[in-house]
């Protein structure tokens, strides 16, 4: 796996996504309150791209009748067939030992530690003073 | 035939209103005879219909077998059936009146019970529950200290949804008495039996159960039902089999999306129906070669959720041949003596009054 420099830490903001391009694949980058996560953009159901779903939380019940939700935010719903996928872990909450989208490391580094490489080019510079979005794909 | 096979339906036929006068209090007795209602007749079983009652079962004058020597001679002791279940079709659920409606559901079992029960102690008998939910409740409580009572019975497309929670009393106290949940096919009339209106014919109608069996079993699993009561077994009568894979399949395709709007539903559908919901062989509506049957079988993904049934005396084959043809053979110990001992709490535990 190569890092990848993929985006300014403030082109993302938390709640936000962006999809990016790297070692030839679609890949969507997480803002979940200021940590970064990173899912392949292709739902293993009938490779829906995720990244036009939207955003859910987890309804879970003790009891019929009584709703707990929680994690608002947190889940992608896949646009196509709307089956739910846990950003931070790519899996499927219906299924999710069998059923997941690939996740990928995703983190934040500054600009500084990246000046000492290796990374993959980037089209846009990379300033020491700043904070980068990497991701390993 | 296996000796201690299982007939999970059966069908005593209320030879008329006048039959259960004796098991009704003095106003009923009274009532009934001066406001003239001699007979009560679901549409769901015309009386010349074929497949109401079979040919060579018939009385004299074409009427379905009413006493049990005719069960006897026909099916129990024919078969060597080692239990049956009594399930009356006897329409309780069609007067409007809670009232009426609860006093021939009493009439009936009380006639069940002396005149079937108490007659052949390999019989069981299903509790058919008039259509209020209270007078539903108190119909269990009555009958549930005599052990030969081993289901409650309803309809499939009776006056709400099974699901709803109106009734989860009754589903309590049901799973309380280790009594399974009995649907049969039939309606109380209350809506039309298709979604999109009135059928115009005998064959439509029929044919529609299927839909208000999909519709009850749906309504059971949205609101929680099975998984509230998790020791509730759900038992659909006379439904057909075939269709339930695809059904399943659907319902449980569609939870994934959206399986949000109900979270107490919290593992697939086709699961919780498999642990909770079985269904009698007849009708079965499969081809009859063997190749086709397992197929089916293996979408069902499950061997045991079928249970042996006649239908006595509705007509589904001739002569004896009493299993569906093409089921494979090294399954029916299961269908006609483990499912439904499995299924059914009291049979384990041996029927007294």
């Amino acid at each position: 796996m190569a890092r990848h420099v993929v985006a300014p830490v403030a082109e993302i903001p938390p709640g936000g996504r962006k999809v990016v391009e790297a070692d030839g694949k679609r890949i969507i980058i997480f803002n979940l309150s200021g940590e970064f996560f990173a899912l392949l953009d292709r739902c293993p159901h009938q490779g829906g791209p995720l990244s036009g779903g939207i955003l859910c939380g987890l309804t879970q019940s003790d009891a019929p009748g009584t709703y707990r939700f929680s994690r608002a935010g947190e889940f992608i719903r896949c646009p196509w067939h709307q089956w739910e996928f846990d950003i931070r872990t790519g899996k499927s909450w219906f299924d999710p030992r069998r059923t997941k989208v690939r996740p990928f490391p995703a983190a934040v580094a500054t600009g500084a530690e990246l000046a000492e490489g290796p990374y993959v080019a980037e089209t846009f510079p990379v300033l020491v003073e700043d904070a980068y979005v990497v991701l390993e794909a | 035939m296996t000796i201690a096979a299982i007939d999970c339906d059966l069908h005593p036929a209320v030879p008329g209103v006048a039959a259960l006068l004796p098991y009704m209090d003095e106003y009923w007795r009274h009532t009934l005879v001066e406001r003239g209602i001699e007979a009560l007749e679901s549409a769901s079983y015309p009386p010349n219909a074929p497949s109401s009652v079979r040919a060579d079962w018939r009385g004299a004058k074409g009427q379905p077998p009413s006493d049990v020597g005719a069960l006897q001679a026909q099916a129990l002791d024919r078969w060597g059936t080692g239990a049956g279940i009594l399930n009356p079709l006897f329409p309780v659920q069609l007067p409007f009146s809670r009232d009426m409606s609860a006093a021939m559901a009493r009439a009936v079992n009380d006639w069940v019970r002396a005149e079937w029960l108490d007659r052949d102690a390999r019989l069981r008998a299903s509790i058919l529950l008039p259509n209020g939910v209270e007078e539903a409740l108190a119909e269990i409580e009555r009958l549930a200290p005599d052990t030969r009572f081993v289901q409650g019975l309803v309809l499939c497309m009776g006056e709400i949804p099974l699901g709803r929670r109106e009734w989860w009393p009754v589903h309590a106290a049901l799973e309380r008495h280790g009594l399974p949940l009995g649907i049969h096919a039939g309606s109380a009339w209350r809506h039309p039996p298709t979604s999109v209106g009135w059928p115009s014919w005998y064959v439509e109608e029929y044919a529609a159960n299927s839909l208000g069996f999909q519709a009850s079993l749906a309504s059971l699993l949205t609101e929680g039902v099975l998984g509230k009561f998790p020791g509730l077994k759900v038992v659909l009568i006379e439904s057909g089999v075939s269709w339930l894979p695809g059904f399943l399949w659907r319902l449980t395709k569609g939870w994934k999306g959206v399986r949000f709007e109900i979270p107490w539903v919290d593992r697939p559908p086709s699961e919780i129906v498999r642990d909770q919901v079985r269904l009698t062989i007849r009708p079965f509506d499969a081809p009859e070669d063997g190749e086709t049957v397992a197929r089916m079988l293996d979408h069902l993904r499950s061997d045991e959720m079928l249970l042996w049934a006649t239908d006595w005396p509705h007509a589904h084959f001739e002569g004896d041949a009493t299993v569906p043809a093409g089921l494979p053979a090294g399954l029916l110990p299961k269908i006609m003596v483990k499912n439904p001992r499995a299924t059914y709490a009291r049979l384990r535990e041996g029927g007294s009054a």
